[in-house]
């Protein structure tokens, strides 16, 4: 029963007709499940079938609305229902549904094609806000913290729900766009057929290939996104590599000044982005 | 029999379901609420809103756990990481009592996130009533196990749905999370009495009711929770509390949610429906009845 349930849905929403082996679908069902006066067994097997894909497409729906902008309606449901047939859900949460689309996408071009790289982007930064929505949060350290020990010795880490990302497209400012479009359209739902009709049509312009840096936070739990230059993003990363502050200083660059290294640690612990390595 | 051992001997009324879209009403109105109900696998996160909105609560209210994702009819044991998560949240709230569903729903870690009927066979209780025992031993906390509503029946089943549901909790040695709205829809889809499902049951083991509204389709009734509580289930649950004593009751309202004031309306409408059973013994209840 459990293999009929994963397999996709064929057209109208209906179960398959047929079994892997060839065999009509109707007996398969029928040699498990029993029929009743209204529906046969296949008809009974069918009602969990599709609720199994419903429930998970209209998931994946959720995730990933820039994603579903930038592909297209169409588009995008192939590429849920091949996403979810290749890698049907291994948590008992539905919140790590998309775990594995960046993976997908790599391994998978041809869903996404010609724009991959820019659908690799939007699916990490929508993957990064669920992350960063509710993963653990430690006792920040302080700028006292900071100034108690050398940096030599002192081993900092970054919270681990703020999610870092070096992106090859400024994805922050289209998702944002396209969450505000679908909250507007949803807001005119009452509105005239026409101006329904003209917020339906209005495309957001996909981003241009530009090298982004962007910190996905949370304060006081509300997600925020914050671009980052790449000197401190890679100090970032170095701290959240297990590094000792001076040498994550040293992975920033020899650019880097003092003052820019005191204003983002000043911002970062402020912001509540460092904590103590366990 | 209000408190009993399944329920850690308590007496919590009416509950609702805690819902995102009513948490700020809540968190800033503070209606007066016997106790929430949540579903535990919303909570089994590392912190952010979730756990700052349940520890409000907590604040409050008294809370319950219900889970949808134990699965106590797959085969393979439960996954040591995951109760260890689960514990820590009985820990949190302090649950006097869990629940989770007699079903099964994952096979070798694939997850299908619904709640799927069993065939009921004494080896299948068997097995489910081991599982049961671990986890509760795990979690050192009263287990309630749930009635699902089906759509589909197993030729390999050798005795009734409550027969099964017996079985089960006397293996174990647990109680029953009765959800009347499940026995109703699954009287229809599958064209058994209802009023046969409640009178065989162990009426010394339910611990607590769900109550719901359903969906009616040309040839099946759906489980949606999307809806009041339908007539017939109220007639059910007034013979169930007959049967087996005021019990801590649960509406459960998940899609289409209204404001909290309807929820909590409909939920307190189980008040008129257990007046037969207030102030007399279950079992004489029961015969008045």
């Amino acid at each position: 029963m459990h293999a009929s349930l994963l397999r996709p849905l064929a057209a109208g929403d209906r179960m398959q007709r047929k079994w892997t082996d060839g065999r009509p679908m109707a007996e398969v069902a029928a040699e498990i499940i029993k029929p009743n006066d209204r529906l046969t067994a296949f008809d009974r097997l069918e009602i969990y079938n599709r609720m199994y894909w419903f429930r998970l497409v209209d998931c994946f729906h959720d995730d990933n609305p820039g994603l579903r902008a930038m592909l297209g309606a169409r588009k995008f449901d192939r590429l849920a229902l091949a996403y979810l047939a290749k890698r049907p859900s291994r948590s008992f949460t539905l919140r790590n549904l998309c775990s594995g689309l960046e993976a997908f996408l790599r391994a998978e071009p041809a869903w996404t094609a010609p724009r991959t790289a820019l659908a690799i982007d939007i699916a990490r930064f929508e993957w990064a806000q669920t992350v960063a929505f509710d993963e653990e949060a430690f006792a920040p350290v302080t700028a006292a913290d900071l100034g108690a020990s050398p940096p030599s010795r002192l081993r900092l880490a970054v919270q681990p729900y703020v999610q870092l990302l070096a992106l090859n497209h400024p994805v922050d400012a289209y998702v944002i766009a396209v969450k505000k479009r679908d909250t507007l359209r949803a807001e005119a739902s009452n509105a005239t057929t026409a101006a329904r009709r003209r917020a339906a049509v209005r495309r957001i312009r996909l981003p241009r290939r530009s090298k982004t840096w962007i910190a996905v936070h949370r304060v006081e739990n509300q997600l925020y996104y914050k671009r980052l230059e790449s000197s401190a993003f890679r100090i970032l990363e170095a701290l959240r590599a297990g590094a000792r502050l001076s040498r994550a200083l040293a992975r920033g660059g020899a650019g880097v000044t003092t003052g820019q290294v005191r204003d983002w640690f000043a911002l970062w612990t402020e912001l509540g982005w460092l904590c103590r390595r366990k | 029999m209000p408190a009993n051992p399944f329920n850690g001997h308590t007496d919590y009324g009416i509950g609702l379901g805690l819902r995102v879209p009513h948490y700020s009403h809540i968190l800033a109105k503070k209606p007066v609420v016997d106790w929430f109900e949540i579903i535990s696998e919303n909570f089994m996160c590392g912190g952010g809103r979730p756990l700052e909105v349940l520890d409000l609560i907590l604040e409050q209210y008294r809370v319950v756990q219900h889970g949808v994702s134990m699965y106590f009819g797959s085969a393979e044991k439960p996954d040591r990481e995951h109760l260890r998560r689960l514990k820590a949240l009985v820990r949190r709230t302090n649950t006097p009592w869990l629940s989770d569903h007699l079903c099964w729903g994952s096979v070798d870690g694939t997850y299908t996130h619904d709640l799927l009927p069993m065939p009921y066979t004494f080896e299948a209780a068997k097995r489910t009533a081991a599982k049961i025992r671990m986890v509760r031993d795990f979690l050192e906390v009263p287990i309630c196990v749930e009635n699902v509503s089906s759509y589909a029946e197993f030729h390999a089943s050798e005795m009734t749905e409550w027969e099964f549901l017996g079985e089960v909790v006397e293996l174990a040695d647990c109680g029953i999370l009765l959800d009347v709205n499940n026995i109703y829809v699954s009287s229809k889809n599958h064209g058994f009495n209802p009023y046969d499902y409640l009178n065989g049951v162990p009426h010394h083991r339910v611990g607590q009711m769900h109550i719901a509204g359903h969906t009616k389709f040309e040839k099946y009734l759906l489980d949606t929770h999307d809806h009041p509580v339908l007539d017939p289930v109220w007639k059910l649950y007034a013979h169930a509390t007959r049967l087996c004593g005021v019990t801590a009751t649960l509406l459960e309202w998940d899609d289409r949610i209204p404001s909290f004031a309807e929820v909590h309306d409909e939920a307190l409408k189980a008040n008129e429906f257990i007046g037969g059973a207030r102030g007399a013994a279950p079992a004489e209840a029961a015969r008045v009845g």
